[in-house]
């Protein structure tokens, strides 16, 4: 298998032990997930043994295992967009597209996932799509912005 | 004392008795060493504390008795002067209590049955689960600080905190020295009941049926290839 | 950019910049922070850009794509200065008016401005509006000056001199005393003598000795340390080289949350930018000072932002905590050396103090806190924002003076100050004055300065399952007290809002709640409980309408309401039909309507769109 990607990523940061997150996040970026494939070359690159490494991969929650959806839909579920209602939102969105949150659909589509503040709190209740922000959601509001990305 | 190792002490009070200690030495070390019984979970002698179960908590103050604080006291080293009190009111509720989460999350681990018989649990007020690993973590201690081998650890956070070899997929660099499995207090066999009238499952005696990812089968908890059947599963 | 080497080649740039700027007859600063990008201001300034190309001013007028103004609920904000006029919800089809009417002929436009909602009264400059009036912001007010992306900004408006003032001959000892006499406490939440805690630093043996800035903010609801860090991040590094110096620590780490990519971003091109002039690695401004930062992102985990989970994650760990017993950080800390770790509105703080003194600032505050606060003001409240007030100030002021009240008109029934770890305080305590030590007293914390408004729609037994949740999930999951019990605590909470409570439950919420209070290993699980402890302590009612009347008397928790429609109110005019995803609702046009009570999920949809009040929660 091909490690240049990984490889390069690795020593750009220099292998340093605080830059692991960052750089299992932009190994990430290119497939969306990290495969074990991945994580063993990590693992030999870096000198971290693979248990520790497996460890630091479950648990933090950007770092995914499990192959993405096509597109990442994040429900901002801060204290701020709680109390504007974001569970009506979330729980929508759980219907519409029957996964929960940290699920990707049978199709392949959606990943839903679920975050801890965006610190975005004036215009929430917050979903970002593809890295876009949808502010001042509704439920009512959910259906026809998730048809804009059916494809 | 030998003048050469020079090795400080630290007068320390007990539950009301005097005593000097060697600096850095646990607060549990020190009270074992006198006769006086802290109850664990999580503790064997031999290998590192870990400090995740709690239930070996003190009441420890530092400025000489006027204020305490509640601490574990399998991982509190000793470096200056401090009393220490290990049966109070306070912490008989908390172990009461630390007992009672755990024998609601782990009712079939012997060793949860043991430490909620001892502080005299009898009604558990929490919904019943049926896991089979309590989290006490000394299979990876055993196996990274005795046996040499690096195949577990753990996995996951928070709710979802499990022992796991990498990928849930026996490790490569198992050395099948059956380490995890004897120091395990969670040990059952996984009996899968009568399948045949009259004939048990078997699998205790045929190993060779029994999945590759653990050294004897006797885990259900951080392998997916065990068949073991758990009764009611949390979420 | 030209490397500086001496204190004097930074004052020469200084003048020389401030002289370059004078050419500018106007200055436009667009406010770039998350909320107004969030409104689409990016590419609001792209295009005033164009648009003053077109009408050649781009010599004549300075355009800067500042730090987060604070007054996240009135933006894209932008600000004409030298007068400072202050124009909110700018968007594209206005940027040709402003251009020709204000920065040409210097009329107002009145549709940009502000309006008072309580008086409704036009304001027209800056200094005048009451959310910023009310406020002292001698720490976040210069995001709105400058470009964070921009190191000359930054030394315009003096940046970078507190450090020169250090250099120049303050020792060690004196800058401690500084900090000391100044009164500073840490900002993350801890409240901790910052002065304390460098000089355990300072006196610790072991060498290197490192440096750390805590960007972790994970408290949902709040925002501070992100626009701080993303508005002025040489703020934060003039904080940490001050800090450097004055510990003896060469390498530094910025710790910041992953969710805050504009944060790091601005951080590391600022770092660079300081790299390049001299501001940062060997031989600082030719003294012999040498400091260097590294920037690491987390992962998605809420504990990292406790210090020891942070070290262990620096260290390329999980962030799982460490029992903090004998051993503080600053003795030992990342990979066991001494480690000074302090919060970024900590850091962005120590210039301000060395540059005014700590006489002056020490006249900010209260007698135990002194100096200002940046709080998130967001829930239920009109002007939903960031605040920079001075410690003391009453929870009253903030959220009506400054906060302007609820936006429909709703009673206040709690603030939340603290974060997940703090509690909730009922509105019958609104005047209680804001400091470290009188928010404790009342059983919550400040915190990181989290502060949100909730009304009499929102049901605290929720709010209290909302925290425990979250905390749940976040756990590092290694002690039994904090894992088990919160695990157990949501599920009571849960039975509780679906109506199967019991009172032996409360009883036993609150009983689990001490111990984990005590017996957990570190600062999340000790706190985890303060939600549940402050809402059964001054929302107690709350709690037995859901278990014994098995009702939710906000109206919130779904198993025990229902919708419904008052036919008196209802027009007819068929939205709420329309935008039931449930097909719920029937009715005829100009005819009351009905909701079908056996379809309803209680999605609140029909509610959102009723203009006619018609929707009723029983």
């Amino acid at each position: 298998m091909e490690f240049s990607m990984v490889d390069a990523i690795v020593d750009q940061h220099g292998r340093k032990p605080w830059a692991l997150i960052s750089i299992l996040q932009d190994i990430q970026e290119h497939d969306g997930y990290l495969s074990p494939e991945v994580l063993r070359r990590v693992s030999e690159r870096m000198e971290i043994p693979l248990t520790g490494l497996y460890g630091v991969a479950t648990f933090y929650k950007t770092l995914k295992l499990v192959p993405q959806g096509k597109h990442q839909i994040t429900v901002c579920s801060g204290t701020a967009c709680h109390v504007r209602g974001s569970n009506r939102i979330l729980d929508e969105i759980k219907n519409l597209l029957k996964v929960e949150p940290g699920e990707t659909t049978e199709d392949r589509q959606f990943t839903l996932n679920v975050v801890n503040c965006l610190g975005a709190c004036a215009i929430g209740p917050v979903v970002v799509i593809d890295g876009k922000y949808h502010g001042k959601m509704s439920a009512s509001k959910v259906k026809d912005l998730l048809a804009n990305f059916r494809s | 004392m030998n003048s050469r190792t020079e090795v400080k002490t630290i007068p320390v009070e007990i539950d009301g008795f005097q005593m000097k200690v060697d600096k850095g030495s646990t607060i549990l070390e020190s009270a074992h060493n006198c006769g006086i019984h802290i109850p664990t979970m999580c503790y064997l002698e031999g290998l590192s504390p870990y400090g995740g179960c709690r239930i070996c908590s003190v009441e420890v103050s530092t400025d000489g008795g006027k204020t305490f604080r509640v601490s574990a006291s399998c991982t509190y080293e000793i470096h200056r002067p401090i009393v220490v009190k290990t049966d109070t009111p306070k912490i008989r509720r908390i172990r009461k209590m630390l007992a009672e989460l755990l024998v609601a999350s782990a009712p079939n681990v012997k060793l949860a049955q043991d430490i909620a018989a001892r502080f005299g649990i009898n009604k558990v007020r929490f919904k019943m689960e049926d896991n089979r690993c309590i989290l006490c973590g000394l299979c990876v201690r055993m196996c990274h600080e005795q046996m040499g081998g690096k195949a577990l650890a753990f996995a996951g956070r928070g709710p979802e905190k499990r022992v796991s070899a990498p990928f849930a997929i026996r490790s490569e660099i198992c050395l099948n020295c059956g380490g995890c499995d004897s120091i395990c207090p969670g040990k059952i066999i996984p009996c899968q009941g009568i399948k045949i009238p009259g004939e048990l499952c078997g699998k205790c005696i045929r190993p060779d049926d029994m999945p590759f990812c653990c050294p004897t089968g006797t885990f259900g908890c951080f392998c997916e290839n065990n068949p073991l059947e758990i009764v009611s599963q949390p979420r | 950019m030209k490397r500086l080497e001496s204190i004097d080649d930074l004052e020469k740039l200084r003048k020389a910049i401030i002289g370059k700027n004078k050419a500018y007859i106007k200055t436009v600063a667009l406010c770039g922070g998350t909320g107004c990008r969030a409104y689409g201001s990016e590419s609001l300034k792209n295009a005033f850009e164009q648009a003053l190309k077109e009408h050649n001013l781009s010599d004549k007028v300075r355009l800067i794509f500042s730090g987060c103004h604070g007054f996240c609920e009135q933006g894209p904000i932008m600000i004409i200065r030298p007068e400072g006029i202050f124009y909110s919800k700018v968007t594209e089809d206005h940027i040709d008016l402003i251009i020709t009417e204000t920065l040409i002929k210097g009329n107002i436009i009145d549709s940009l401005l502000y309006e008072d909602p309580t008086t409704g009264e036009k304001m027209v400059y800056e200094k005048d509006i009451p959310f910023y009036k009310a406020q002292n912001r001698i720490v976040f007010g210069q995001n709105g000056s400058i470009d964070p992306t921009n190191i000359e900004d930054y030394i315009a408006i003096g940046g970078y001199s507190a450090l020169c003032k250090v250099l120049n001959g303050m020792d060690p000892t004196e800058i401690i005393n500084e900090i000391k006499e100044s009164g500073l406490r840490g900002r993350g939440g801890g409240g901790f003598p910052t002065w304390q805690k460098w000089e355990s630093c300072r006196n610790a043996n072991g060498n290197p000795k490192y440096l750390v800035c805590n960007c972790d903010e994970g408290d949902p609801g709040a925002y501070m340390d992100r626009s701080l860090l993303e508005g002025n991040p040489h703020l934060v590094l003039e904080g940490m080289l001050i800090g450097a110096y004055t510990i003896g620590s060469q390498e530094g780490y910025i710790y910041v949350r992953h969710e805050y990519p504009w944060a790091w971003a601005n951080a590391g091109i600022a770092i660079n930018q300081a790299r390049e002039m001299g501001l940062l690695g060997e031989n600082i401004l030719g003294t012999g000072f040498s400091f260097d930062i590294d920037i690491a992102r987390g992962g998605g985990a809420f504990v990292c932002g406790e210090s020891t989970a942070l070290v262990a994650s620096l260290e390329g760990r999980m962030g799982e905590p460490r029992d903090k017993q004998h051993l503080h950080t600053v003795e030992s800390g990342l990979w066991e050396k001494p480690t000074n770790l302090n919060n970024v509105e900590t850091w962005a703080n120590v210039p301000i103090i060395i540059n005014n003194g700590a006489e002056w600032y020490s006249k900010i505050g209260t007698e135990g806190s002194k100096g200002t606060k940046i709080f998130s003001l967001v829930g239920k409240v009109k002007n939903t924002g960031l605040v920079e007030v001075p410690m003391g100030i009453s929870l009253r002021e903030i959220v009506y003076d400054i906060g302007g009240g609820t936006p429909n008109g709703t009673k206040i029934k709690a603030i939340q100050t603290g974060g997940p770890s703090g509690g909730c305080i009922p509105s019958s305590m609104l005047d209680i004055p804001v400091d470290f030590d009188e928010l404790t007293k009342v059983g919550s914390m400040m915190g990181s300065g989290g502060m949100i408004v909730m009304d009499e729609k929102t049901c605290m037994v929720d709010v209290a399952r909302y925290f425990v949740k979250f905390l749940k999930d976040e756990s590092c999951g290694k002690c039994l007290p904090c894992r088990e019990g919160l695990k157990r605590m949501d599920e009571i909470l849960t039975d509780i809002i679906e109506g199967n409570g019991s009172e032996e439950q409360i009883e036993l919420l609150h009983e689990l709640a001490l111990v984990m209070k005590d017996a957990s290993l570190c600062g999340l699980g000790k706190t985890a409980p303060n939600s549940v402890l402050s809402t059964l302590q001054y929302f107690r009612d709350e709690y037995e309408a859901h278990v014994i009347d098995k009702k939710c008397p906000a109206g919130v928790c779904k198993d025990l309401i229902t919708y419904s429609i008052n036919a008196d109110a209802c027009t007819g005019c068929g939205a709420c039909k329309r935008n039931c995803p449930y097909e719920a609702i029937e009715g005829e046009r100009r005819k009351p309507h009905v909701i079908i009570l056996d379809l309803c999920q209680k999605c609140g949809s029909c509610m959102d769109v009723c203009k006619f009040n018609a929707v009723v929660i029983s």
